[in-house]
């Protein structure tokens, strides 16, 4: 199965976008981790820029720069949305309500709770009518989101995109549950050779238990192996230095996902027969 | 899409375990409504509880799983010999070419909730809370691939209320593009207060039983399912009356996070989508399993949605008067229902309705009767706009 890249969005810590992050992916600049940049995102309604949840604002910042880059239209894009759990700000204010004795929840609280808030969000502030799908696959969703994309992309004929993003649980949730840092990332994926695509990924999973590819420095190691999100990391460095290579990422206990990237040649890329 | 048969199916709701109870229970027009006494929690509704999972808790090497989700799920395999079909599709294909495809909304929230309230002085979780395998969205999808000795693909679907009619979609393209030979799809959504009070701050709580589609329907009754289905290529092995999915349509509202669009305008294009995927016209289903929440919004917004694109002429029912709404699971429980139907030759009611709303223009069903249905077509929407409709059908 194969799969072109058109388009990338980016949002991590000392990653303020694909953009920005590029040379720094491919190991020509200094990385300088901090927090996460969360922009208010011009999407959404002034009134819910500040209070959305942390999860949509991620995910819109990504999701709309690679469609930007890609040259795509959202509301008629089916896009997947992939994390390893829902806002977690939001899902500890309900457990605490829930513990504490007057058991009150938000109404607001309750609709934001849900997995896919991020994928609702989206499509009022894009207008997508098509499908959006939300999955889950604990530290290989995002490995789950392109296997997932790519279906979709092979069945309907047409680009798809998948936004995948984790964001902090906060204590005491972080015990139990630690991820390094808020991170959101987009592809914009078409199943045809087009202007925009400037990758192809070739898909296989491989069963058993496998190495994943490392991250580019340690301080991306890190953060790849503590964000599930950021088990892209190899692909991304792959995509930002523009070469020719394989990759092996997280997926489940038994089982990884092998990629193999191709950049598009000069000439372009030729025709499908 | 190519037709896909549904080798084998399970549920367990408050109608009862298996098929058996369940087709008895559509007959007799029996709901499994009850006030809800669940963890004694001071609500003044009703609820579709599954009797006696508190009693049988997952031991040994599936300790680690155990909360109320796994349980529910664990106990639907368990139904009509579903773990042996799936060990002989095991040996037909291979573990690794099975692929596990779930829907869930909470899955094991239930057991983070307990935690909180068991705390520490400082604020900590108990020891021994097991976040990855109970509470996690993809728990419930590690627990039954691992249940079933499957090492193919897998996924947790979580788009709200319509998660476990996604995820048929899901396997029909992995199948398709030659990444499984054969696909578990369903999933489990359980009781929690998570949901309960959260239904009920947005006031979308029935006092009594919910009444979908009457005119006096006050809204939800929240339920608990688990259904599973095993999917692959129809064969030799597949007789008339095998069921099939024949087709799916999934689409967005781009509205509301928790209301749906007043003309139903998702709801059309999802269902036209199944239908058209399927090969199929209006005319051509027998049954419509309707998501009909019994919400005033989302039965007008449906109605508008069917009686556009179905006239008044084909039956439809909601089972939530059965099973009340079971969340991320109603979608499953409407294909199971569907399946059976067309099996049983058995036109489901619509207990706790009794004067349809006189506004409606689509053709609810408010008593059972025999039919012969060979095509049904099943609704499921949730919050954030998600639409997915199926299209099941006889083989024969």
């Amino acid at each position: 199965m194969r799969i072109y890249v058109e388009g990338v969005g980016l949002c991590g810590p000392g990653l303020a976008d694909w953009v920005q992050a590029r040379p720094v992916l491919a190991g020509r600049a200094e990385h300088v981790p901090g927090p996460t940049a969360l922009p208010p995102s011009p999407l959404l309604p002034a009134n819910e820029r500040r209070r959305a949840p942390k999860i949509v604002k991620i995910a819109l910042a990504a999701g709309a720069e690679a469609f930007a880059a890609a040259g795509r239209d959202p509301a008629h894009t089916a896009t997947i949305f992939a994390s390893s759990g829902g806002d977690g700000d939001t899902i500890h204010d309900i457990l605490s309500s829930l513990a504490s004795p007057q058991r009150e929840l938000s109404p607001t609280k309750f609709h934001n709770s849900v997995h896919n808030a991020a994928a609702g969000y989206w499509s009022i502030a894009t207008g997508a009518t098509s499908a959006l799908t939300s999955l889950c696959a604990h530290d290989g969703s995002f490995a789950a989101g392109v296997l997932e994309a790519s279906m979709q992309a092979a069945a309907l004929g047409q680009a798809v995109a998948l936004i995948a993003y984790d964001v902090p649980y906060p204590a005491p949730l972080s015990a139990v549950r630690p991820i390094g840092a808020a991170f959101g990332v987009a592809l914009v994926l078409s199943p045809l050779p087009s202007a925009a695509g400037f990758a192809r990924l070739g898909l296989t999973l491989l069963p058993g238990s496998h190495t994943p590819s490392f991250a580019a420095s340690p301080a991306l190691e890190q953060l790849r192996q503590t964000t599930p999100a950021a088990r892209c990391l190899p692909l991304l460095a792959a995509l930002a230095d523009d070469v020719a290579t394989v990759v092996t990422l997280d997926y489940l206990e038994d089982m990884a996902l092998m990629l193999d990237i191709t950049p598009r040649p000069a000439e372009g890329w030729q025709a499908p027969a | 899409m190519t037709a896909l048969a549904l080798s084998d199916f399970s549920l367990v709701t408050c109608l009862g375990a298996g098929r058996d109870q369940t087709i008895a229970a559509l007959r007799e027009g029996r709901s499994g409504l009850a006030p809800c006494t669940f963890e004694a929690l001071p609500l003044d509704a009703y609820a579709g509880e599954v009797a006696g999972l508190e009693t049988q808790p997952l031991t040994n090497e599936w300790a680690g799983f155990d909360c109320r989700n796994n349980r529910l799920a664990a106990l639907a395999l368990r139904q009509d010999g579903f773990m042996d079909n799936v060990a002989a599709a095991r040996a037909r294909y291979g573990a690794a070419r099975i692929g596990v495809f779930v829907g869930t909304s909470t899955s094991g929230i239930l057991q983070t909730e307990a935690a909180y309230r068991r705390r520490d002085p400082a604020g900590n979780l108990p020891p021994g809370f097991d976040y990855a395998h109970t509470h996690n969205t993809y728990a419930l999808g590690h627990f039954v691939r691992d249940y079933l000795g499957l090492k193919g693909p897998a996924f947790a679907v979580s788009t709200a209320c319509a998660a476990t009619s996604k995820v048929f979609a899901s396997a029909a393209r992995m199948i398709a593009a030659g990444l499984c030979d054969a696909a578990i799809v369903g999933g489990a959504d359980t009781l929690c207060a998570t949901t309960l009070f959260g239904f009920h701050a947005l006031g979308v709580m029935a006092e009594g039983p919910c009444r979908p589609f009457d005119a006096a329907r006050n809204g939800i009754s929240i339920g608990e399912a688990a259904g599973f289905m095993l999917l692959e290529r129809p064969g030799a092995a597949h007789g008339a009356d095998t069921v099939l999915l024949l087709g799916t349509g999934e689409s967005s509202d781009a509205y509301h996070m928790s209301s749906p669009h007043p003309e139903g305008l998702g709801a059309r294009r999802a269902m036209a989508l199944a239908l058209a995927q399927a090969g199929l016209e209006p005319a051509d289903i027998d049954y419509i399993n309707l998501h009909g929440t019994a919400t005033l919004a989302g039965d007008a917004a449906e109605d508008r949605a069917v009686s556009t694109l179905f006239g008044s002429d084909v039956p439809c029912n909601s089972s939530k008067g059965f099973t009340g709404h079971t969340l991320g699971a109603s979608g499953v429980v409407g294909a199971v229902f569907g399946a059976l139907a067309i099996q049983h030759g058995f036109l489901p009611g619509s207990p706790h309705t009794n004067r349809l709303d006189p506004g409606f223009g689509s053709g609810y069903v408010l008593t059972g009767r025999n039919a012969r249905i060979n095509r049904v077509l099943i609704n499921a929407f949730g919050f954030g706009g998600v639409n997915c409709s199926l299209v099941l059908g006889r083989a024969a």
